[in-house]
């Protein structure tokens, strides 16, 4: 990603650092925040801006990480969606900082949900920060029979406000102007006295009012006690957005939205479920019969086996004998160039790509915060809240990258709980592609030990976690997006960049281990592994000693544990036991360093060795119960 | 017209209510941020098995888990329901 950089939370502390030196060095670049409540099209606007490409969905939480981009002499910054500042989550931790670093706030608002919305920019506005509202959505506004007094609204604040629609880019023309006009607006007049009395302690209005709003951690940077005013400055600000509201806004419809009747039938006690189950059928027929049996059926045999491997076996055969060590590492058994080639293009890559237009099309819809409100019950049962469901399904998609989303999660506890099942009991996209290739051919009670198992595991690794971490479960609260039609373009956008990401990060992975257990199986070391894992894979695991192999590449990465089991001749029995010791094995070296760094050593540890004993005992008792 | 509070995990479904007392803690900062505290007026748009909630909030919709709806004292407010509720059916 040339042009930006990607900085965590805890990378973040460190990187002011570097900001006040460059800002000396270079006082002509201004530093702007694009800032605004979650689901509001920022990342379409630092799209625009940086000209480069960042997720975009239709749910609260896709921006985990800052993203930094260059628009002429401006140096922006994408942040996490918040609908206030403060430090009630590491998103919003990380949000507060950049807005306290930036000379400019561009505030981003979905004009359709102004009351939500401008609490944020009143408090931005008390804060002293120079702000331009863009005003977002505004062709929804039109539709919706709302009306709104822009002039007006602008007045009230005392900042420029711009009308624009994101997805078209109608209004992007008014973003130098934007940038170029905005200013301080009208604070609270009794605030206003308060905070320039605290300037000479906090260095900022911006930190003096966070300081009064009760913010431990500003209050601790100026080694003073947090303020108890937070209830009575939130709500004098919300008193005053009202007012603002019902003076710019007006409703010729009446105060009825809202989203479509398939929004509220997908939250119905009664409607809900079967919408459900309609849409993972429909997820299912997709990727599991057209992609993973019929595509991949083509891509695998057809390229792969009968065109790709004869053909490269005879160019290498040109150079090295087969049967040479280095012909049998490039062409052999588990060779780079034969069997790698294959898992990667022709196996990995179609699913992969139906798994993430599936998820683009869910994400974009409005569905997921929705599927939130219905299992948010049943997930209070392991100690998350229904907002853990999105973690979870991005889960399917690469457990890496849904690891670093459960820092959205309310409590330390509960991203504990996330990352742990996680790591235990969700087959990423590849490795779930190989599972549905291989179950699909075991038959229907294959597929259904499978789920069953897995799911056994997940609820009871959930269980003993909510049983045994001190603290209590935060509850749900959520803000519903309207359901919208995904639009074609922006899911195919998401899918080809996170396709290629995902690529870029497997394939190294791919011909790395594929070397090592080619190197494993030349120099005998793989018949020894194989040996020692023996009396686990043959006798309590019953499968062939070849099994072992899956383990050794599954610990680089899962899905290739799960693509050794590929050409193993199993029986429908075997596959469902090697299936599930494979999923509830290791998870992928990726995500253990992701898991290192987010919930640190012991956790981290805890879980690796976890997952070997539960893999082999579960397998295990499945085993004898069936074979 | 104001009775005694009830607590919002015993809205009926359809009705609407007047906000009449909010936790304290964190919870009670976010939820004024979404627009939900004393003296506003909600309408409960679902009520799930397991005791979460659907409120609507003028164009909003907000989700609040068992717990929370809980801890928020409401009291019912079907008089004082927008004129214009009426276009809704």
């Amino acid at each position: 990603m040339s042009g930006t950089e990607s900085i965590s939370p805890h990378e973040h502390v460190e990187h002011h650092r570097h900001f006040g030196m460059s800002l000396s060095q270079d006082e002509a670049v201004l530093k702007v925040a694009l800032v605004g409540n979650p689901n509001v099209g920022k990342s379409l606007f630092f799209n625009f801006l940086s000209g480069v490409y960042v997720d975009v969905s239709n749910y609260p939480g896709t921006t985990v990480e800052v993203t930094k981009g260059r628009f002429k002499s401006y140096e922006v910054f994408d942040t996490p969606g918040a609908y206030g500042i403060s430090s009630f989550t590491d998103e919003e931790v990380v949000t507060r900082d950049i807005v306290l670093e930036a000379d400019i706030i561009l505030n981003i608002v979905d004009a359709v949900h102004l009351e939500r919305d401008l609490f944020l920019t009143q408090q931005l506005i008390d804060m002293g920060k120079k702000v331009s509202v863009m005003l977002n959505f505004m062709d929804e506004v039109g539709k919706l029979g709302l009306q709104i007094d822009t002039q007006l609204l602008s007045a009230s604040l005392g900042i420029p406000v711009f009308s624009t629609t994101a997805t078209t880019r109608a209004g992007f023309e008014q973003i130098d102007a934007a940038l170029e006009q905005a200013r301080c607006g009208e604070q609270d007049s009794t605030l206003h006295h308060k905070l320039h009395t605290m300037l000479s302690m906090s260095g900022s209005e911006a930190e003096a009012l966070l300081i009064l709003e009760g913010d431990e951690a500003i209050a601790a940077r100026h080694g003073v006690s947090p303020g108890h005013d937070r209830d009575s400055i939130y709500i004098e600000r919300r008193n005053r957005v009202n007012l603002i509201i019902n003076a710019v806004l007006s409703d010729r419809r009446g105060g009825a939205r809202l989203s479509s009747a398939l929004g509220r039938l997908a939250v119905n006690a009664w409607t809900g479920i079967p919408m459900l189950l309609a849409v993972l059928y429909l997820v299912y027929l997709f990727v599991g019969k057209l992609v993973a049996q019929d595509i991949v059926g083509f891509t695998e045999t057809t390229l792969g086996n009968e065109l790709w491997e004869p053909w490269i076996r005879d160019v290498v055969a040109e150079y090295v004998s087969p049967s040479f060590w280095l012909g049998t590492i490039l062409v052999g058994e588990f060779g780079v160039l034969t069997m790698t080639v294959t898992y990667l293009l022709f196996l990995l890559l179609p699913l992969v790509i139906a798994f993430y237009v599936s998820l683009a099309i869910l994400e974009d819809s409005g569905y997921l915060p929705r599927l939130a409100v219905l299992v948010d019950r049943g997930l209070n049962a392991i100690g998350l809240n229904g907002s853990a469901i999105i973690p979870l399904i991005l889960g399917f998609g690469c457990v890496t990258m849904a690891t670093i989303t459960t820092r959205m999660l309310g409590s330390e506890r509960e991203k504990t709980i996330a990352a742990t099942i996680l790591q235990f009991a969700i087959p990423c996209s590849a490795q779930l592609a190989v599972v549905a290739a291989l179950l699909a051919g075991a038959g229907f009670r294959a597929i259904l030990i499978y789920s069953f198992t897995i799911l056994a595991v997940f609820v009871a690794v959930g269980t003993i976690l909510h049983r045994t971490l001190p603290g209590v479960t935060t509850p749900l609260l959520i803000d519903l997006p309207p359901m919208r039609l995904p639009r074609f373009d922006n899911v195919a956008r998401k899918t080809a960049y996170r396709t290629y990401y995902f690529m870029r990060e497997a394939t190294p992975w791919f011909f790395g281990g594929a070397l090592g257990v080619g190197i494993l199986h030349v120099t005998g070391l793989l018949a020894v592994w194989q040996d020692v894992l023996a009396p686990f894979t043959t006798a309590w695991l019953q499968l062939p000693k070849e099994a072992a192999t899956s383990f050794v590449m599954g610990m680089v990465r899962r899905d290739f544990g799960a693509a050794g089991l590929y050409n193993l001749a199993l029986t429908g029995d075997q596959i469902v036991v090697a299936l599930v010791t494979i999923t509830l094995f290791t998870p992928c070296i990726a995500s253990l360093m992701i898991m290192l760094k987010e919930r640190g050593l012991k956790i981290a540890s805890l879980v690796w060795v976890g997952t070997w004993i539960v893999a082999f005992l579960v397998g295990g008792i499945l085993s004898q119960m069936l074979i | 017209m104001k009775t005694a509070g009830i607590s919002l995990h015993c809205a009926r479904k359809g009705s609407w209510y007047i906000i009449v007392e909010l936790p304290d803690g964190k919870s009670k900062a976010q939820l004024i941020r979404l627009g939900i505290h004393k003296g506003e007026l909600v309408r409960c748009l679902e009520r799930l098995p397991g005791g979460t909630i659907v409120v609507q909030k003028n164009r909003q919709e907000i989700a609040l888990g068992m717990s929370l709806a809980k801890s928020i004292l409401v009291a019912r407010a079907d008089s004082q329901r927008p004129q214009s509720d009426r276009y809704q059916k």
